[in-house]
């Protein structure tokens, strides 16, 4: 049974819609700006669910007053990783919250292989479970051909 | 799709859009100008029957709306830049109205691969407003070849042809100078559409300022102290440095400091709210400005 055609990866906002416009996508930033939030495109080539870190393109952006910056930003990291996943992120820097309040992809690879369980046999016949992206069989950088 | 409309009725789109305020606002702020302010109307107008043009259908492409200032020190630029931001915005041709104003410092780099993410950061910053370059031509240095104010330079210009909707850059800087920094950059002359120069301020022009800049402060000249201002601004323009509105405003900066000083020294009783806020001719006239300028200077100038 396939639960996910194409295997498309599900994280962060809008990952169950279909891919976003730069329209749309400047509409989400001009929401995050509006609220103060300091918005940075991220990278990855690892498309595992627990891989939360991934690597910042340029400098965080702050001070912005206009969406059309970062978009541009945006733009440039798909010319440079056309194939990698991207992310664009709005962390929230007011105490108490201190953490990311928006988090959304704006590129992925044409092919996503997607995932595989893998089973792992522990004492006393148990077993565990754990997922991993056919894509990281391959070493960095060369995941997405 | 919206059909596009029959006609326009200009008067209705001017008073709709709060030009008229903005206009107003400039005309009273600003004492003096009359070129300044003829060409920033000029340009109102354009631009508000362009942008009733766009919306019958007539032109699609976003007009050129780049411009550059040349006038002496403290003759407006800025405030002027400020307002245009708010005029451009009120118009609908940027889309956030801010101002963001830099120097060769803050596009330029130290060292290589420096300059290119710094004016990429400033240009980020500016998007959606107006990015105003005070002294632009320090940019361009021509007596050092391995300058990394061209590559600042040519970004800029990238940008201001590709993205022309969501950014307008003004450079600002003295006359001469400008001159020889465009006809060294010919890029850049082509890309600016408006170029407007700011007069110097007459001296009836900026003893009006000084009354200006006295009473946001709420403060007051004596009959002696306005004779002390009105010579003090004569013999001022004539020592170098002069610039213009900024000096005045240092020297008012300055006379409330011997104000104050003197209140404090020869004051014994108590004091009204009137001997606090008037400037009296001694506050002025203690200026080194009417012993011959600032010591420095006069050493320069009798070698």
């Amino acid at each position: 049974m396939m639960s996910n055609h194409g295997a498309r990866i599900t994280q962060g906002q809008f990952s169950y819609l279909p891919d976003l416009t730069d329209v749309q996508i400047k509409a989400q930033i001009a929401y995050a700006l509006d609220k103060g939030w300091a918005v940075s495109v991220e990278y990855t080539d690892d498309p595992h669910p627990r891989n939360t870190y991934w690597e910042l393109y340029g400098n965080p952006m702050f001070d912005l007053k206009d969406p059309a910056g970062i978009l541009t930003e945006i733009n440039a990291c798909r010319k440079t990783f056309p194939n990698h996943y991207i992310r664009v992120m709005a962390f929230d820097a007011t105490k108490g919250w201190e953490s990311p309040r928006m988090s959304y992809i704006v590129n992925r690879p044409k092919d996503e292989p997607g995932f595989v369980v893998e089973r792992i046999e522990r004492d006393g016949r148990s077993q565990g479970y754990t997922i991993r992206s056919y894509a990281t069989m391959k070493p960095e950088g060369k995941r997405y051909p | 799709m919206t059909s596009e409309p029959a006609a326009v009725d200009l008067h209705a789109e001017y008073a709709a859009s709060g030009v008229g305020e903005v206009l107003d606002e400039l005309d009273r702020a600003l004492i003096g100008l009359a070129p300044v302010k003829k060409r920033v109307r000029e340009m109102a107008a354009l631009l508000l029957v362009e942008r009733a043009r766009k919306s019958m259908g007539l032109t699609q492409a976003a007009p050129t709306l780049h411009m550059s200032f040349t006038g002496n020190p403290g003759t407006g630029k800025t405030t002027v830049a400020l307002k245009m931001a708010n005029l451009l915005h009120k118009l609908g041709y940027v889309r956030k109205g801010h101002l963001v104003t830099v120097t060769r410092d803050d596009l330029v780099g130290q060292y290589v691969g420096h300059t290119a993410p710094k004016t990429k950061e400033v240009l980020k910053r500016a998007m959606g407003g107006v990015l105003f370059i005070d002294e632009a031509y320090y940019l361009y240095r021509p007596e050092n070849e391995r300058d990394y104010g061209q590559e600042a330079i040519e970004i800029l210009l990238q940008v201001m042809e590709n993205q022309r909707e969501d950014l307008v850059v003004i450079l600002a800087g003295y006359a001469d100078r400008m001159d020889t920094f465009f006809s060294s950059n010919p890029g850049f002359r082509s890309r600016i559409a408006h170029h407007i120069d700011f007069p110097d301020f007459s001296d009836h022009e900026l003893f009006q300022i000084a009354g200006f800049i006295l009473e946001e402060q709420n403060y007051a000249l004596s009959s002696s102290g306005a004779d002390a201002l009105r010579d003090y601004i004569a013999q001022r323009r004539a020592q170098p440095h002069f610039a213009n509105a900024r000096s005045i405003r240092n020297a008012i900066d300055r006379a409330r400091l011997r104000q104050a000083n003197r209140l404090f020294e020869a004051a014994s009783g108590p004091l009204d709210a009137a001997a606090l806020s008037t400037l009296d001719g001694e506050d002025f006239r203690a200026s080194r400005v009417f012993s011959g300028g600032l010591a420095s200077d006069k050493k320069r100038a009798d070698p």
